[in-house]
């Protein structure tokens, strides 16, 4: 159990730096997910925590020490491969037992310690397999196995479900969380699924491009995106953006139609925004602004339909069963409390 | 659509006419086998087991160049029991063998290691390790004559005439041990490149990634060799020794060109002993009972390799449990 703590860190690879300045506190026994698009430096990040990477400037701590100079074996911390890593010429007890034993750990404690872990992550049948004989999800479980017989400060995971079909990702979400909740490990987790990322984490770091955009609970993150970026990658379908500017304490679109704000915002008079709301918070109601339906995909729990709505084209999500045809018009509105107004110009979320 | 389907089977009806015994033999699982066999069976008769046969027949007559022999039963190898140039090419090839091998092994996989890092001039450090397998056998083997030359030699030349650390010449090749580690040198040179491309090659196909969780799980430099590199090279390994086993037992080509057996017949290799029985001594017969004499000898040694080091369970394609 421990704390991490990255400061300012920054990385180059020879002249290009590819992380700019990154900051994240992390407190004892949390799961912390970096979540980003791909090549924005999460693996980057990971590695530099784990020490595979050395880090071109800034501090990394864990628990109050800085490991900047600290070889990776002794951080205390293990690591969760996306390609699993799993020694193909040992079983799956030795794979677990492998980091025990160069320890010198007795043979008694090491299968001692073999057994718990692969009682909790039911490998018990396995043990006497090679990496070959097993299933996708087995082999992910070793993996995990092989960190947690070392009981170690903190685990790293980089993308380990995303080799993984999409029903076993899902049930092996649910065991990491399980495990997790069962160990209070502190937990460091790569992904780049915003799902993953929303059902899992104590706390999201929301990285692009080798910069940290925020950080967060996952539904601070889905309620209140500090940018544009932020506000487009969280939340699933994406959040719609219209485009306008703020005039006598409502939001003009560029088609001219008016919406309400979310609060009075007399700074931002006459100035270019961008006008966010999810598909979620748009109501039907009679009184609404007119859309024109393009498409409607029933779903069964809700009905998603695409339309083009002051202007812009607009995903809305309806608890209720819309039976608008493409071409008819219905009347819909955002909900006010829950829409979002950002700066066009820096991206930035807009606060009166 | 109904129509042409009946179409089809009648014309199919049509065709398949009352069967011949041609159909019939064509149809006997057996005879298609040998059929489709007779090409390579065929290629294998002209090419190995031809051969092979008449070197195990006239093993087995007293035939010289010119003259037809007859058969005289395993009288060849009896003589041979008892013919001390034959033991002593025996232990020769064995010596030659296992110190060759283990050369080539012991600085093969230390250059491999070598090149699977980042180093400076890598391709070019690459490019001249294969160089001494690029050259013909004979050219370089001229090369090393001229090396352990006793009037030419350039290490003579280095250390009496630059360094002054000795007054007179080597005589490399003058008596039997200096002559027998000469050819070693020789072949270790020669072999270096099969081993270290071979190898290097089977270091490459080790992801990166289980270095890193060996690193992670705490291994020095030392362990993450024994215990992750080298039983992961174990199967590559065992086919490079076989082979290299095979290449240095049989080699000819290095020893007759630099001692051709000299002094006194003291560095013969069987291969060399059997040529020189039977070509420039004509004795066809002998000669070829030293070459059969090495068959045994190559089996051992091929299944000793194979089974020894080669087929590791975790490999694909075996069960366990
Ligand atoms: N060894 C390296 N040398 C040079 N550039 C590198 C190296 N490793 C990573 N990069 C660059 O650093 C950036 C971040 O890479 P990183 O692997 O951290 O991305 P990521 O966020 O993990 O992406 P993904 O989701 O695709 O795994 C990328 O632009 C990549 O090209
Ligand atoms: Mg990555």
């Amino acid at each position: 159990m421990a704390t991490v703590s990255i400061r300012n860190v920054r990385k180059t690879f020879g002249s290009t730096e590819v992380l700019h300045g990154v900051s994240v506190g992390i407190e004892d026994g949390e799961f912390v997910i970096l979540v980003g698009p791909s090549g924005c430096g999460k693996s980057t990040l990971l590695r530099m925590i784990a020490g595979l990477e050395n880090i071109s400037s800034g501090e990394i701590a864990i628990d109050d020490r800085v490991v900047n100079n600290v070889a990776p074996k002794e951080r205390d911390i293990a690591m969760v491969f996306q390609n699993y890593a799993l020694y193909p010429h040992m079983t799956v007890r030795d794979n677990m037992a492998f980091s025990l034993s160069l320890a010198n750990m007795p043979k008694s404690m090491i299968d001692q310690q073999v057994q718990r872990a692969a009682g909790i992550l039911g490998l018990m049948p396995y043990l006497n397999r090679y990496p070959r004989q097993l299933s996708g999800g087995q082999r992910q479980r070793v993996a995990m196995g092989r960190a947690i017989v070392r009981d170690p400060k903190v685990f790293l995971f980089d993308e380990p479900l995303s080799n993984l079909d999409a029903k076993l990702r899902v049930q092996m979400r649910a065991e990491i969380k399980e495990l997790h909740q069962r160990l209070t490990t502190t937990t460091v987790y790569v992904t780049h699924d915003q799902i993953e990322a929303m059902t899992m984490a104590d706390k999201i770091v929301v990285m692009n491009s080798g910069n940290v955009e925020q950080i967060g609970a996952p539904l601070e993150l889905y309620d209140r995106p500090n940018n544009l970026f932020v506000a487009g990658f969280i939340g699933s379908p994406a959040m719609n953006f219209l485009k306008g500017t703020v005039a006598n304490g409502a939001f003009r679109t560029d088609d001219g139609t008016t919406l309400p704000l979310p609060n009075a915002s007399p700074g931002a008079e006459g100035r270019p925004m961008v006008y966010g709301v999810r598909p979620e918070h748009f109501q039907l109601s009679g009184d609404g602004l007119p859309a024109t339906v393009h498409v409607v995909e029933p779903t069964g729990s809700e009905t998603q339909v695409i339309a083009t709505f002051a202007g812009t084209q607009v995903l809305c999500a309806f608890r209720e069963r819309v039976t608008a045809k493409p071409g008819e018009t219905i009347r819909i509105t955002p909900t006010q409390a829950l829409s979002h107004v950002f700066d066009a110009a820096t991206g930035q979320r807009f606060v009166a | 659509m109904d129509a042409t389907v009946d179409v089809g089977l009648q014309r199919l009806n049509f065709v398949r006419a009352p069967d011949t015994w041609v159909t019939k033999l064509f149809d006997y699982k057996p005879f298609l086998v040998f059929l489709c066999l007779l090409p390579s069976m065929g290629l294998l008769v002209v090419f190995l087991t031809y051969p092979l046969g008449l070197g195990l027949w006239l093993s087995m007559t007293d035939t010289t160049i010119g003259q037809p022999g007859h058969f005289v039963g395993l009288e060849n190898f009896q003589e041979l029991m008892d013919d001390p140039v034959f033991w002593m090419s025996v232990t020769n090839t064995i010596f030659y063998t296992v110190v060759a091998t283990a050369g080539k092994f012991t600085l093969g996989l230390w250059l491999a290691l070598l090149l699977n890092h980042h180093i400076p001039f890598k391709a070019f450090i690459r490019a001249i390790v294969l160089l001494p397998w690029i050259v013909p056998t004979v050219l370089s083997a001229i090369a090393w004559w001229w090396i352990y030359s006793p009037q030419f030699s350039i290490v003579s030349y280095v250390f009496v005439d630059l360094l002054h650390w000795s007054d007179t010449y080597f005589n490399f090749l003058g008596s039997p041990w200096p002559a027998r580690w000469s050819l070693i040198v020789a072949n270790i040179w020669r072999g270096i490149p099969f081993v270290a491309i071979t190898l290097l090659a089977g270091l490459q196909t080790i992801s990166p990634s289980l270095y890193e969780a060996a690193l992670l799980d705490g291994a020095s430099g030392w362990q993450k060799f024994y215990r992750i590199t080298v039983p992961l090279l174990m199967p590559i390994l065992a086919v490079a020794l076989t082979l290299s086993v095979l290449f240095t037992f049989s080699d000819f080509q290095l020893v007759y060109a630099i001692t051709r057996g000299g002094p006194f017949n003291t560095t013969h290799l069987m291969a060399t002993l059997a040529f020189q029985r039977a070509i420039p001594g004509a004795q066809l017969g002998e000669g070829a009972a030293i070459a059969v004499s090495m068959i045994p000898f190559l089996i051992a040694a091929t299944l000793l390799c194979f089974f020894g080091v080669g087929r590791r369970k975790w490999q694909q394609g075996e069960a366990n449990d």
